[in-house]
């Protein structure tokens, strides 16, 4: 792909160079505009990690993940995955780990990590870099999507096996 | 709502810390957070750098137009209004390509370039309108076609065929993307409405 870029800039005769500074420039500036919301979410995250609060939100979850058969060992990497991406790695490692690749927890688990973003961090970034603050209702839209992932996960993989 | 949940995340942190025990441990996660934020910045700086080279290249090479061409039906199919000849709708679709080829790392400063772009539509404001929050959605549930780090970890614990869950999970994020896209129709729908009674 990036091979595919430079040749057909050299075909049209661009400046290859001197673009690619002035774009790499700009790239430098948007990361700059977009740090200090990383740094505020990061934070907030490593503190969520760290507190425990994730059993607390799974125990209070699991009527709810009953419902629609979901494991309660499960209910972590819901609650995990929309909030952080390097979290929910490390959560599917301990995971597969523990229960095995091919057990309901460990297939569910996998599915569910890889068919959704982390969301949070998403939004932080796009609007970080635009100066937005009113999101209006792109979190909303958002989760709908995740619960629509996590939900199918459960499902799939309970028809599956 | 990103004000309460930022919130949300800190006030029950604090609160779970103090039930279970865990005070030394979020106070110095405030320390630690703010160094791996840091580390962050500047690996994403590299790639923002990368990328923003490559595309700038592109859009004057015309290769952004060719790719823009080529989706452009599906563009106009998920956002509202958009002129498929604009600097937005190309920025849109380089994004939209690198996603489905799984380019995880160049579809962040692809999407956020088209969100500049779209920004600039909007005269800048600081609400967002109605295509921004469309690519954000977009971007949040992305579809994956080679979940590799999801198969790398399955096959690190004994999987025979760690990428047998690959068709679940391309089928479940495609539904989930189809949910988060309809349900971002239906509110900008009623909202529209409701302005035009008013």
């Amino acid at each position: 792909m990036i091979f595919s870029f430079i040749i057909s800039g050299l075909i049209k005769n661009v400046n290859v160079f001197d673009e690619f500074i002035k774009g790499a420039e700009d790239g430098l500036k948007t990361q700059l505009k977009i740090a200090p919301a990383l740094i505020a979410l990061v934070l907030a995250v490593e503190m969520f990690e760290a507190s425990g609060a994730l059993d607390v939100i799974t125990w209070a979850l699991r009527p709810l993940a009953n419902v629609i058969h979901m494991p309660a060992e499960v209910v972590p990497m819901m609650v995990l995955r929309p909030i952080s991406g390097g979290g929910a790695i490390a959560l599917l490692n301990k995971t597969l780990e523990k229960y095995g690749p091919m057990s309901k927890i460990g297939l569910m688990s996998s599915v569910m990590c890889g068919s959704s973003e982390t969301t949070f961090y998403t939004i932080a970034v796009y609007y970080g870099a635009c100066g937005v603050n009113k999101t209006r209702h792109t979190v909303v839209a958002a989760l709908a999507a995740d619960a629509v992932a996590a939900v199918l996960s459960v499902v799939f993989v309970n028809l599956m096996l | 709502m990103i004000n309460y949940i930022w919130a949300a995340l800190i006030v029950l942190s604090v609160i779970s810390a103090i039930f279970t025990g865990r005070v030394s441990e979020i106070t110095s996660a405030v320390y630690t957070g703010g160094d791996s934020a840091i580390q962050l910045c500047i690996s994403m700086a590299a790639i923002m750098a990368v990328w923003g080279g490559l595309m700038r290249i592109a859009e004057k090479s015309g290769l952004t137009n060719i790719i823009g061409k080529i989706l452009s039906p599906l563009i106009g199919l998920i956002f509202h209004k958009l002129d498929p000849k604009s600097e937005a709708a190309k920025a849109i679709s380089m994004n939209v390509a690198a996603n489905m080829l799984g380019l995880g790392n160049a579809a962040t400063p692809l999407g956020i370039d088209a969100m500049k772009k779209l920004s600039e539509l909007n005269h800048k404001s600081q609400r967002a309108d109605n295509n921004m929050v469309t690519l954000v959605v977009l971007n949040t549930a992305s579809v994956q076609l080679v979940p590799t780090t999801i198969a790398a970890l399955r096959s690190k614990y004994g999987a025979e065929n760690p990428m047998d869950i690959a068709t679940t999970i391309i089928i479940t994020s495609i539904i989930s993307l189809i949910i988060g896209l309809v349900v971002n129709k239906i509110i900008i729908f009623i909202t529209s409405r409701k302005r035009e009674v008013s």
